[in-house]
């Protein structure tokens, strides 16, 4: 056997999983069956609020093929409140989340009965025949109403809409200095109210979830994220032991945040078969998923950014109201909090106060949304970046400039208390201006506003950074979060060479199998394609914290590294017996092991040839077990501040509204890459969703707290066909903090693009008066801005346009 | 997203078809195509107990010339229409604005005709039909009768076919040697128009001799620009005139409100709209 030569991280890989996932030779959970599969289908409350007076589901019961009907009464005794893993302050108050309201509904989509049935079709006709009247409640929907006093309530048994107030105080904490002194003292005040609107996660396999309780355990094959957290919160939910569950994810479809849950769906499937003892199996439609899988932002911002005429920043203080929904989902309360650190973001702000208070309303639950608390953070603090500018008509990229740490200041401690390992935010900028022709742009945008051009240019910044790798332990009991941060991982040296990878990371499109075998081709010095990657099964892969947060290669792929060197270390010991040379006279290089000076030509033992050797046992030395299989768990010791800076060009017809971007250039620095592939992909899916929130996404809901966006015809999902190309490229400034110098970059494109573009569209306009237009900046509304200043057109009450919303209207 | 039951024939002639569909009573409903009717069944927005496919008859499949008209199947795909030369050469006005359907897959599935009978306000080819006085021949029990585009469109989503009658042709007077423009005004490439605009013009000597206009969506029906029209015609192909011309695009519209635009913005986008049509047809 030839080991790998040629480094294979950095190799830009084709994906080994492609193949399967692109032609769909693959088993996602709605293709799977068991002998005897039923099928479920849910019942949902059409209703935002509302007192259950009745249920009838006698007719239901007779239809042909039905086998049960459950309601929330049925199932109150078992089904537990879903979990919250995040109380943010000991003080929060959760109210009980049921899986299915038992005697009031909170939001529309709520379930209020389910029909098991021999097949979904069958299920889904007798949802029909259910009968179920309601007494209408008062319905909460605009959060600053909902924490107005006298406001209607949610949950009149918590005595109001507030959930918890989190609060970070650089004074406080011994960071910075008082944010009131520096906005009393201040020469600028750039006061802005910014809305971050709600959107819906949108993955393309919707959820689907197959529980068969036949067998000793539970096994629940399920469409998420998180496998693991899935197996303790359900034990922990409904008191089952945790070692009678086990937990799939097969291939997943997308997720986002989107699946990174404990879902009433979850839990009703598996109380539904519990109950009747045989498989059950439930799939969403994609309705029901814009309506009830959790949605995602939502959040008001109030920013004061203090200044001095010279353009540097001297305070910053946040007071944000963050739309919960209905209930608290398994983070969601934490979400602003993962905000709180990064809206001073690179900038070195002297004095630094965040408040969020959580509000309920009757909507559907939020929760972690690709960024999770970030890209609303950089939102805010970008848009303040390119005010500051405009206020003192200085360069919004020399603002910037004037503010941010300078390369050489790392590793720096910001004012909001988290160490900032590395970075080269001059680097980045000026690649991004050079490949952007800025100041060429710059000079067009003169020559269209002095000629009065129907069509404006206008040029968006965004020089971002984010923390993700999601999370040492000790900061995330600092932050009273409910588990670790760590991962784990095994790799498992089989007989003939080969190598199995086991990760706790839980893959749901990354390409973790490809980008873990080149890390583990390199480490062990074995070819690539001996090495299989397993994971999303609690029982191959016992323990994880799978994946979220931009965390599985700065944390996961860390264990992998270190279970690697177990590997090697035990493998030594066997070499250099079988060398017939003290272990500290073995060295180990591209897969062989050499008495350490002996040449290239000297007598060596391959790793595979170990792997045998140990497998046969027949002459191991003394006191060496006859296994090379090792495992690790990687708990980080900081967050990875993966940064970048995108610049945005758009073009607004000013007689229409229409916003086309004309240029987009992205560079990104994730540290060292192990496939610029992967990271390509990553950088551009994440551009279109975080140009998504700033130009297309928006979920409606209408007086009634009816969700008027409930189809992908009304929530604008954009393709392909509706985003520019994208110019991407990289800066390298490895991480410190792990031994690969990787960051995350899962995240990263969302996070910085949002800002920047909306950056472009003001920037187009502003000499026509408008300072901003609230997203996402349709055509009505950008139009509206120049003609009459309004900026937030549309929205909230809006009937849906056109398509499927107008056609339902007349049946 | 499982529609409710119902029953399934296939004929495949307009005899059996209109047979099917005169036995199967008010409940029945014509499937040509399934683009719109498919997501309707789907989410249960209705639950018609009979379909009738016309999808495999062949006479209503196809493009052809009777004299001085272009007659198009009601089955004929959007992809046919798109990549069929006589309409490119007699009706391109139609084709243009067939260019700008939904996406490939929908535009291989879904039929003129289809879309036609669904009449719904923002589709596509309402307003070029009603701008190039199309008639459309629909057959029942008591035979064939040819209906002007003008009366055929009656609401939204409502037409002037009676139960048990179905489209079977579209036939187009021939626009041969006109220019013509579908601007179409949506938010994202697969969304259905805000607003659009079917302009087809003929010039002579440097003059607007002809012109038609039709708007997409600025009403419960298609509606014929005819201020636009007139006020064009006679006119010197020059940027002025036809600004002049669109300011009377508005005359006549009653849009609604939506999420993406309120009456006053479409009416705008409405005049805005028509001027590009028309100088963008003129460039053609």
């Amino acid at each position: 056997m030839t080991a790998t030569i040629e480094p294979e991280v950095g190799r830009a890989r084709l994906r080994k999983e492609d193949a399967r996932l692109i032609a769909g030779r693959t088993r996602w959970t709605d293709n799977l069956t068991l002998p005897g599969l039923l099928h479920m289908a849910i019942m949902r409350s059409p209703l935002a609020h509302a007192r259950i007076t009745r249920v009838d589901v006698s007719s239901a019961r007779q239809l042909p093929g039905v086998i049960a009907v459950f309601t929330g009464a049925d199932l109150a005794d078992e089904q537990g409140s879903l979990p919250c893993a995040w109380p943010i302050t000991e003080d929060m108050l959760s109210p009980n989340a049921p899986s299915i309201a038992v005697d009031q509904v909170n939001f529309a989509g709520e379930a209020v009965a389910v029909v098991v049935a021999r097949s979904a079709y069958e299920a889904a006709d007798a949802i029909e025949a259910i009968d179920i009247d309601y007494e209408d409640l008062p319905v909460v929907l605009d959060m600053e109403a909902a924490v107005a006093d006298g406001a209607d309530l949610v949950h009149a048994d918590l005595g109001t809409n507030k959930s918890a107030t989190w609060v970070f105080d650089s004074a406080e904490a011994g960071t910075g200095s008082e944010v009131e002194e520096a906005i009393a003292g201040a020469e600028v005040l750039i006061e802005r109210t910014y809305r971050q609107q709600r959107l819906i996660p949108a993955f393309m396999e919707p959820r689907s979830v197959m529980v068969d309780p036949t067998g000793e355990q539970f096994t629940l094959w399920s469409a998420t994220q998180i496998p693991h957290i899935l197996r303790i919160m359900l034990a922990m939910t409904l008191s089952v032991p945790e070692h009678k569950v086990r937990v799939i994810a097969p291939d997943v479809g997308g997720g986002f945040g989107g699946k990174l849950q404990v879902t009433p769906e979850e839990v009703l499937t598996f109380l539904v078969a519990r109950r009747l003892g045989k498989p059950v199996k439930y799939t969403e439609s994609r309705s029901e998923s814009i309506l009830a899988a959790h949605h995602g932002r939502d959040q008001l911002q109030k920013l004061t950014l203090s200044a001095r005429r010279d353009g540097t920043v001297t305070g910053l203080k946040v007071e944000l109201l963050a739309d919960m929904g209905a209930y608290l989902r398994l983070v969601g309360p934490g979400v602003p909090i993962l905000g709180a650190f990064m809206f001073n973001s690179i900038y070195k702000f002297p004095a630094y106060r965040f408040v969020c208070t959580n509000v309920f309303t009757n909507k559907t639950p939020t929760d972690a949304y690709r960024g999770a608390g970030r890209p609303e953070a950089t939102f805010a603090i970008e848009r303040l970046m390119d005010e500051l500018a405009a206020e003192l008509d200085l360069d919004p990229v020399a603002v910037r400039e004037r503010n941010w740490i300078r390369h050489e200041e790392f590793p720096f401690t910001t004012v909001a208390g988290l160490t900032y390992d590395s970075g080269n935010y001059e680097a980045a900028t000026a690649r991004a201006k050079e490949l952007f022709a800025y100041d060429a742009l710059r000079a067009e945008q003169a020559q269209r506003r002095e000629r009065g051009d129907t069509v404006q240019l206008g040029i968006g910044t965004s020089t971002f950074t984010e923390m993700c790798g999601l999370a040492p332990s000790r900061v995330l009991g600092a932050l009273a979060y409910s588990a670790g941060g760590w991962e784990h991982a095994a790799i498992r040296m089989l007989p003939t060479g080969k190598v199995e990878v086991v990760t706790g990371s839980s893959p749901h499109g990354q390409g973790h199998e490809t980008a873990w075998s080149q890390i583990v081709a390199d480490q062990l010095g074995v070819p690539f394609e001996d090495v299989e990657v397993l994971h999303g099964d609690t029982q191959s892969s016992h323990k994880g914290m799978d994946t979220y947060g931009s965390r599985s290669l700065t944390v996961g792929a860390i264990a992998v590294v270190q279970a690697a060197d177990k590997v090697k270390a035990k493998a030594a010991k066997v070499a250099a017996h079988m060398l017939e040379a003290a272990e500290s006279d073995v060295e180990f290089a591209a897969g062989a092991f050499r008495v350490r000076g002996a040449g290239a030509d000297a007598t060596s033992v391959s790793i595979q040839d170990v792997a045998l050797a140990v497998f046969a046992a027949h002459d191991l030395p003394e006191g060496v077990e006859p296994n090379l299989d090792s495992e690790a768990t990687f708990d980080p010791e900081n967050f990875s501040f993966p940064h970048g800076t995108h610049l945005c060009a758009v073009e607004v017809d000013t007689e229409t509204g229409r916003v086309r971007i004309r240029e987009y250039v992205a560079v990104d620095d994730v540290g060292r890459v192990v496939n610029p592939l992967i990271v390509e992909g990553q950088v551009h899916g994440g551009l279109a969703q975080g140009i998504a929130q700033a130009l297309f996404e928006e979920a409606v809901h209408d007086e009634s707290g009816t969700l008027t966006t409930g189809t992908l015809a009304d929530y604008l999902v954009p393709s392909a066909a509706d985003l520019p190309n994208f110019t991407t490229d990289r800066t390298e400034t490895p991480a410190t903090s792990n031994p690969l110098g990787v960051k995350g970059v899962g995240e990263a494109g969302t996070i910085a693009s949002t800002p920047a573009v909306v950056n472009a569209v003001v920037d187009a306009v502003r000499h026509l008066g408008v300072s901003d237009v609230q997203m996402p900046c349709t055509p009505l509304r950008v139009w509206r801005a120049i003609h009459t200043g309004q900026t937030d057109a549309g929205g909230l009450g809006g009937e849906a346009g056109g398509g499927l919303g107008s056609m339902g209207g007349t049946q | 997203m499982i529609p409710a039951a119902f029953d399934y024939v296939a004929p495949t002639t307009v005899d059996d078809a209109v047979r099917a569909l005169s036995e199967a009573g008010e409940d029945a409903k014509v499937i040509a195509g399934g683009q719109s009717l498919l997501p309707v069944l789907r989410m249960r927005l209705a639950a018609p107990s009979k379909l009738i496919d016309l999808g495999r008859i062949p006479e209503l499949r196809g493009v052809r010339e009777d004299g001085d008209t272009l007659v198009i199947g009601a089955m004929t795909t959007h992809y046919e229409v798109q990549r069929d030369p006589l309409v490119r050469e007699h009706a391109l006005l139609l084709a243009c604005a067939t260019d700008t359907v939904a996406d490939p897959q929908v535009r291989h599935r879904g039929t003129l005709g289809g879309s036609l009978a669904h009449a719904d306000p923002a589709g596509d080819l309402l307003a070029p039909a009603l701008a190039l006085d199309a008639e459309l021949v629909v057959s029942g029990m008591d035979g064939r009768r040819a209906v002007p585009a003008t009366e055929f469109f009656t609401d939204f989503f409502e037409t002037s076919l009676r139960p048990g009658e179905i489209l079977c042709e579209i036939r187009l007077p021939k626009y041969t040697g006109w220019s013509a423009h579908y601007e179409k005004f949506n938010r994202v490439a697969q969304a259905w128009s805000i607003v659009a605009v079917a302009a087809a013009v003929r010039v002579e000597n440097d003059t607007i001799a002809q012109a038609r206009v039709g708007l997409t969506n600025m009403a419960a029906t298609p509606v014929r620009a005819t201020a636009v029209e007139q006020a064009l015609i006679g006119q010197p192909a020059t940027p002025e005139a036809i600004t002049e011309a669109a300011q009377h695009a508005a005359e006549g519209t009653a849009p609604t409100t939506d999420g993406n635009a309120d009456v006053e913005y479409r009416q705008h986008l409405a005049r805005v709209l028509t001027s590009r049509a028309v100088t963008a047809a003129l460039s053609t």
